[in-house]
């Protein structure tokens, strides 16, 4: 049997399912079976709002170079039953060529699927499960899908062994069995040609954003945390408690967002790397606690994992939305520094990098992640360690003339610790003198101003304030996750416009970096900036912050929807052609 | 390495030379005194004890002593004093702030922080009432105590501090009197010695906003009983007393927090190992 089949470098596939159905589970087995025979991949969790028996999906798209975004479509939806899929709508767009995998035992496909007049095909993932003893249907699909993936069973097999490990042999040969039944009937299925692999690919990575910003912290040398959960950032503080603890440092759950931030203040104050992580309105209830890291200038690391706003929003979901709160949220002139992480890979290095800031500037540093990459999974190229420099300076010779607040030239003071003889100061959110006095007087306000503006606006943040790629009169400048889908989309256009097309994506969001910005502009006609929040904050921060070309535009929408690269590719497509 | 034998420390070397901003006769001035003179009686050195405060009259207490200090932010003295508790458990921590701070808008702290059970001391200068922002009425404050922003009183109950911090888990929890500094002496000195969460109430009278509280220094009594490992019977004993008992109330023996930072325990893990496939 011959089916129309589209030659792709990925193939994406959506699992869905009620929850305990094990969607999850076995897009998890793909992905591994995928990294092991040497692709990349990527697989996004999407659940509902129940904690169970609600309903779940596991976004997956394999391919041969590394993936960090969603494709437009999806080219194999399989369902191992359809309650509450519809919720699901706007996460899975299908069309005709889409090949929708249906059990007969569970009713009719959904008519918001079956209108985009897909290909259907039946598996009876039910009934085959039934002649296994312990099988479940949701192997019988995984065995299906891998097989439509041209993953290879050889790789397929070993990635149940690990991952079903703990559940021992006879969990292990039931979906086994039930994988290869799964295996045999998709035997004469097409979903699109994909290249067969055989390879291995023993040095990648599986890991998530929330994971590899942890790994980021452990390398910058975190040894405290403290944090109150909160979707999409609890994984962060899950990851970190036991291996903070190894470290020899330690993770408190607080009470709250203003615990949780303040703790880090306070163990940062007493002289050891100290973060924690939220989202959203977490970060709300932590502002007044940065203000005073700014103040008292205490070094802190705070990640945000941003999710749909405002206020609870939508938990679940990504939104590029809290630039505003993270750049403009504090009260008064306080000058702090927000970085952003554009994969899942870039939250390591972020993060990292942002406890080196921190450590070196003595000054709070917010790290902008979110709900997508946070959570996604993702088969990456070892991240590499990039060992900073990270040291906090510290107060060494202490005599009776010392000022914890000095005047120096970059604006770093050097800073005692508790149990420094001598150096005993009170740390303050007051204003004060050079040497840790409250006070009132204009003097002492503005020299305190300038000093704790100075030390941020002059650090050399070298050459990681962006990633720069390629070159042109057009120029797409962009942040944050967003950014993976935009240079899939300008490589969609390479060889379409006329144009070329420059992608700049920010790392530093604040401070401005007006020099380094005229520079990646220079010969840039016209700039498009690109991000995903309902009012365009970047772009309104960059109007007031920098210089820009003459014809600057915006896209900009809100999610909970993330951008897909040929959406992006058709505006840009327009916007080249004006 | 050998370290010079120091000489004896006395109170006044626990003293800054920053002028107090609090008014002449506040309860505050003996607080301090009594502070300085139970470091010196413990022989702390100044630079191993942090004094952690929020915001209001009391909490200026850390710029007036010569130790390692933070005067953070409104309601926050005691997460902030936690981690700095958790990170170098070398350090005494005291924690010290006013009724706003530590019952209204540090409320909540409260609670966990007596829960958590961290070695640290938490001192609250007790005047029921707000005094930096000029006289409002406080959670331990009288129901029909009349001020601008509530006149005729809140005719809300006040806040029990001490059945509280019993309730939620504190290791120690005693009453003292401003008036009385070597009484409070001995009891910050209990407190301090005493391993775990110690909540030391000080009724410190505010004679610009309740001047009725001169009165106290009458109104006091030291305590008939001695202290109780018997939390409940605690409770049941401040409940029914007249608010004026002064002396330590509970000595429980939970286990204090568990602590991790600096322990030499390393266990070695090769953490990029656990990504590989």
């Amino acid at each position: 049997m011959s089916e129309q089949a589209i030659n792709k470098d990925s193939i994406s596939i959506a699992l869905v399912g009620k929850g305990g159905a094990g969607v999850l589970t076995a897009g998890a087995i793909l992905l591994t079976a995928a990294a092991r025979c040497g692709r990349y991949g990527l697989l996004i969790p999407a659940v509902g709002p129940q904690i169970r028996g609600g309903e779940s999906a596991a976004l997956l798209r394999l391919g041969k170079t590394p993936i960090n975004c969603l494709d437009d479509h999806f080219d194999v939806l399989l369902g191992i039953n359809w309650q509450h899929a519809e919720r699901f709508r706007t996460d899975i767009p299908l069309t005709a060529d889409s090949l929708v995998v249906t059990d007969p035992s569970a009713g009719d496909v959904p008519e918001f699927i079956t209108a985009t007049g897909v290909r259907i095909h039946e598996l009876e993932m039910q009934a085959l499960s039934a002649t296994v003893t312990g099988g479940r249907p949701n192997m019988v699909a995984l065995g299906y899908v891998a097989r439509l993936a041209g993953i290879p069973d050889s790789a397929l097999l070993q990635a149940i062994e690990k991952k079903l490990a703990q559940k021992g042999p006879d969990s292990i040969k039931a979906s086994i069995d039930c994988v290869r039944l799964g295996w045999d009937q998709a035997a004469s299925v097409t979903a699109v040609e994909i290249e067969a692999v055989n390879g291995t690919a023993d040095e990648r990575w599986l890991i998530s954003g929330n994971h590899a910003a942890g790994l980021g912290a452990l390398r910058g040398g975190i040894k405290f945390a403290a944090a109150y959960p909160i979707t999409p950032a609890t994984e962060i503080l899950e990851w970190l408690a036991p291996r903070l603890h190894d470290a020899g440092g330690t993770l408190v759950q607080a009470e709250d967002e203003l615990a949780s931030i303040n703790m880090a203040i306070g163990a940062s104050y007493g002289g050891i790397p100290s973060l924690t992580a939220t989202s959203g309105p977490g970060l709300s209830l932590m502002i007044e606690g940065l203000g005073l890291a700014v103040g008292a200038e205490i070094p802190l690391v705070v990640i945000n994992v941003m999710r749909g706003g405002p206020s609870t929003g939508i938990p679940t979901k990504p939104e590029q939305s809290d630039f505003n709160a993270a750049v403009y949220g504090l009260h008064g002139d306080a000058p702090h520094i927000v970085v952003a992480a554009s994969s899942v890979a870039d939250c390591a290095y972020t993060t990292q990098w942002a406890v080196h800031l921190a450590e070196a500037t003595q000054a709070p540093v917010i790290v902008l992640s979110d709900q997508f990459i946070g959570q996604a999974i993702a088969v990456v190229d070892p991240i590499a360690n990039i060992k900073f420099l990270t040291q906090r300076k510290l107060a060494t010779a202490i005599d009776e003339n010392f000022q914890r607040y000095a005047l120096t030239a970059d604006g770093i003071s050097p800073m005692p610790l508790p149990g420094m003889p001598g150096g005993q100061y009170t740390a303050d959110g007051l204003e004060h003198t050079t040497g840790a006095t409250p006070s009132g007087l204009v003097d002492d306000h503005v020299a305190q101003l300038d000093k704790r503006a100075r030390k941020i606006e002059a650090f050399d943040y070298g050459q990681h304030w962006a990633e720069i790629e390629g070159d042109g009169e057009l120029a797409v400048l962009t942040w944050g996750s967003t950014t993976n889908t935009v240079r899939e989309a300008i490589g969609r256009l390479a060889n379409d416009l006329k144009a070329k097309i420059k992608l700049i994506s920010l790392r530093l969001l604040l401070p401005a970096q007006p020099d380094k910005m005229a520079e990646a502009l220079e010969g840039v006609q016209r700039l498009i900036v690109i991000e995903q929040n309902h009012s365009g904050q970047l772009y309104h921060f960059l109007r007031s912050w920098y210089d820009l070309p003459g014809d600057v535009a915006s896209i900009h929408r809100p999610g909970p929807s993330v951008f897909r690269p040929g959406e992006i590719a058709a505006k840009l497509r327009d916007w080249s052609d004006q | 390495m050998s370290t010079p034998a120091p000489c004896k420390l006395k109170a006044s070397d626990y003293k800054s030379k920053t002028k107090p901003v609090w008014c002449p006769g506040c309860g505050d001035y003996h607080v301090l005194l009594s502070f300085a003179k139970a470091a010196a009686q413990l022989q702390l050195r100044p630079e191993e004890i942090a004094v952690i405060s929020g915001i209001g009259c009391s909490s200026r207490i850390p710029a007036y002593l010569n130790c390692y200090g933070f005067h953070g932010i409104h309601g926050r003295a005691l997460p902030l004093a936690t981690g700095v508790k958790v990170a170098r458990p070398d350090l005494t921590v005291i924690c010290a702030g006013g009724d706003g701070d530590g019952f209204s808008i540090g409320g909540n702290h409260l609670l966990h922080a007596c829960r958590r059970n961290i070695d640290i001391t938490y001192v609250v200068m007790d005047n029921e009432v707000y005094g930096m922002t000029k006289g409002q009425p406080s959670p331990t404050t009288a129901p029909d105590w009349d001020s601008k922003i509530a006149p005729g009183g809140t005719g809300v109950s006040p806040f029990h501090p001490l059945v509280i911090a019993l309730a939620s888990g504190a290791n120690f929890v005693a009453r003292a009197f401003s008036g009385d500094p070597n009484g409070t002496t001995k009891i910050l000195v209990d407190a301090i010695e005493h391993p775990g969460f110690s909540f030391v109430q000080i009724l410190s009278p505010c004679v610009t906003f309740r001047p009725d509280q001169r009165e106290w220094k009458n109104q006091v009594h030291p305590s008939p009983v001695t202290p109780t490992t018997d939390a409940s019977q605690a409770a049941r004993r401040v409940m029914t007393d007249d608010g004026f008992n002064i002396g330590v109330l509970y000595k429980g023996d939970r286990d204090p927090y568990r602590q991790t930072v600096g322990r030499n325990i390393r266990i070695e893990r090769n953490i990029d190992e656990e990504f590989q496939l």
